[in-house]
């Protein structure tokens, strides 16, 4: 008996295991915090298009031999405050632009570590994460990002409700509104950029979706909303990453297994309460 | 008396693209104003409001406003996602978004906001979830939170579209009561005998300004057919004037010539 006890601890002997469920679960809140405004605002496809573009400066920066955070990250903030100014202004039809946008990013990308990279290896970990490559640096990325985007939103939570809600009066009532989107995009450019390496790029829109809309299930209040979605983002990382190393499965992939599994019972067990409330997310 | 000038459109003309929505108009609103802005759709009724409230900006002219002029915005209601996890309390306290720095609404603004609720007959409503309300109180709510800025200049776009006789009514005494407190307001309107009809002023918009004036100077079918293209012809009912569409009244004349 208490061997297999012991053995539940088995994952926690790994310097590198421990590092992955640390970024993974601060990365799984944070992405549950940003997921909030991104479904209110019905701006999913935004985050999908963003971990694209970001992945564009990854490989730009592997390839050009630049510290990761400082090319993928200028390329991602730049991603985003374009994509946030396009969609807000809808000029020439913000779906098809945000598309062209991120995917030439992405195609961009998967050119240059084809011709200059180590392609399959490289490829591969940004597209699904991995938990191998994770540093201390990492887990100090996160946690900063993090607290950053928790003390924004908790000093400017009013004024990001009120754009969320209704962003044209709340430009007329003195709410710099083309400011706190800006800010927003940077924010979810910044967290992308640094939960992309154990998420990865194809999957770390799932996680800024998935928490907020079972979040939404369970609440109609917004406030209980941006810290029911984080521990939701978290325990779901927490969780996915610890079964992924007995199950032998793709940490980042059963973290959204885990929270889609979440979002299944919760939808079951909140019945038509839920299903009402997360009907007016109709963009996801 | 004339009242001061609140805000003063000189020569304005807006667009959106390449496409005007409003050509070369000369209006001002002035401290104690009621006027409603009528026409057809696409005829720049909500450019206009959009144009004093600073939301666009003008291609040719200018918008002169008086400063630190505070204008409350009551939007149409199906702009926004009544599904979206607020409460009305939540809602109304939003317009001191840039002056309340704690994210909890404070005891003082709370206190605020119930007596703006109990003024518009939304009592007891504070905590109800904004998607359990009929349209009228919804209505409501959106005055609630541009009176909560405590508004010198009300902008209302469509105040009674698509509610009932009785929210119809409701709305008109609420801004008539506001108006008789000092607040002045500029509101667009298609009813033209539901509401227009009441104020003291009204200007026919068509892309430019067709007439400016009390009811009884503008509702004529001379300036109706100018502003909406189509015949129409105005009774006067207990010194009021009363709008008929002239292509109903052909049609039900040659009705009971077959009846």
């Amino acid at each position: 008996m208490s061997f297999v006890f012991a053995g539940l601890f088995t994952p926690f002997h790994y310097q590198f295991f421990n590092n992955g469920i640390i970024v993974a679960t601060i990365a799984g809140a944070l992405c549950g915090l940003l997921g909030v405004f991104v479904v209110l605002r019905g701006m999913s496809y935004i985050g999908h298009g963003l971990s694209h573009a970001v992945f564009g400066g990854a490989a730009a920066s592997a390839v050009m031999n630049i510290n990761y955070f400082v090319g993928a990250g200028v390329w991602g903030v730049a991603s985003g405050v374009i994509i946030g100014r396009i969609a807000r202004r809808r000029l020439i039809g913000a779906d098809a632009a945000i598309g062209v946008v991120t995917t030439a990013s992405f195609a961009l990308g998967l050119a240059l570590l084809n011709r200059y990279g180590q392609a399959k290896k490289s490829i591969e970990a940004v597209l699904f994460g991995s938990v191998l490559g994770v540093k201390t640096i990492d887990i100090v990325a996160v946690s900063a990002v993090a607290i950053l985007s928790i003390i924004i939103v908790v000093a400017l939570y009013r004024a990001f409700l009120f754009a969320t809600f209704d962003p044209e009066v709340a430009q007329v009532s003195g709410v710099r509104v083309a400011w706190i989107e800006a800010l927003l995009m940077g924010l979810l450019s910044l967290t992308i950029l640094v939960t992309m390496r154990v998420i990865g790029t194809l999957l770390i829109s799932a996680l800024l979706v998935i928490p907020a809309s079972v979040a939404r299930m369970l609440t109609n209040s917004f406030a209980r909303m941006l810290w029911i979605s984080p521990i939701i983002g978290a325990v779901s990382a927490f969780t996915g990453m610890y079964l992924s190393y007995f199950l032998d499965t793709s940490a980042s992939a059963t973290v959204i297994l885990m929270g889609t599994l979440m979002f299944i019972v919760v939808y079951a067990v909140t019945g038509l309460r839920g299903r009402t409330r997360i009907s007016g997310l109709h963009h996801i | 008396m004339i009242g001061e000038v609140l805000v003063e459109c000189a020569h304005m003309s807006c667009a959106y693209n390449s496409t005007l929505a409003i050509k070369k108009i000369d209006f001002t609103i002035r401290k104690g104003d009621f006027v409603g802005i009528v026409g057809p759709s696409g005829s720049g009724k909500t450019t206009l409001l959009k144009a004093i409230l600073g939301s666009i900006s003008p291609i040719e002219g200018h918008v002169t406003k008086k400063p630190q002029l505070r204008m409350g915005y009551v939007p149409q209601v199906e702009t926004v996602d009544w599904n979206f996890p607020v409460t009305v309390l939540e809602v109304v306290a939003m317009t001191r978004s840039s002056t309340g720095r704690l994210p909890r609404v404070t005891k003082d603004e709370r206190a605020d906001a119930l007596l703006v609720l109990e003024r518009l007959g939304l009592g007891g409503l504070e905590n109800r979830h904004i998607r359990e309300l009929s349209g009228g109180q919804q209505q409501r709510v959106f005055v609630a939170r541009a009176l909560f800025h405590r508004p010198e200049l009300l902008v209302l776009d469509e105040p009674t579209s698509g509610v009932d006789v009785r929210t119809r009514h409701e709305v008109l005494h609420l801004l008539a009561d506001l108006h008789d407190e000092g607040v002045s307001i500029i509101l667009s309107t298609h009813d033209l005998n539901g509401l227009a009809a009441h104020l003291p002023r009204l200007v026919c918009l068509n892309s430019e300004i067709i007439a400016d004036g009390s009811p009884v100077d503008v509702l004529t079918p001379e300036v109706l057919e100018q502003t909406f293209g189509a015949p129409m012809e105005v009774l006067i009912h207990g010194g009021m004037p009363v709008v008929v569409d002239g292509v109903g009244a052909d049609i039900a004349e040659r009705m009971s010539r077959l009846g």
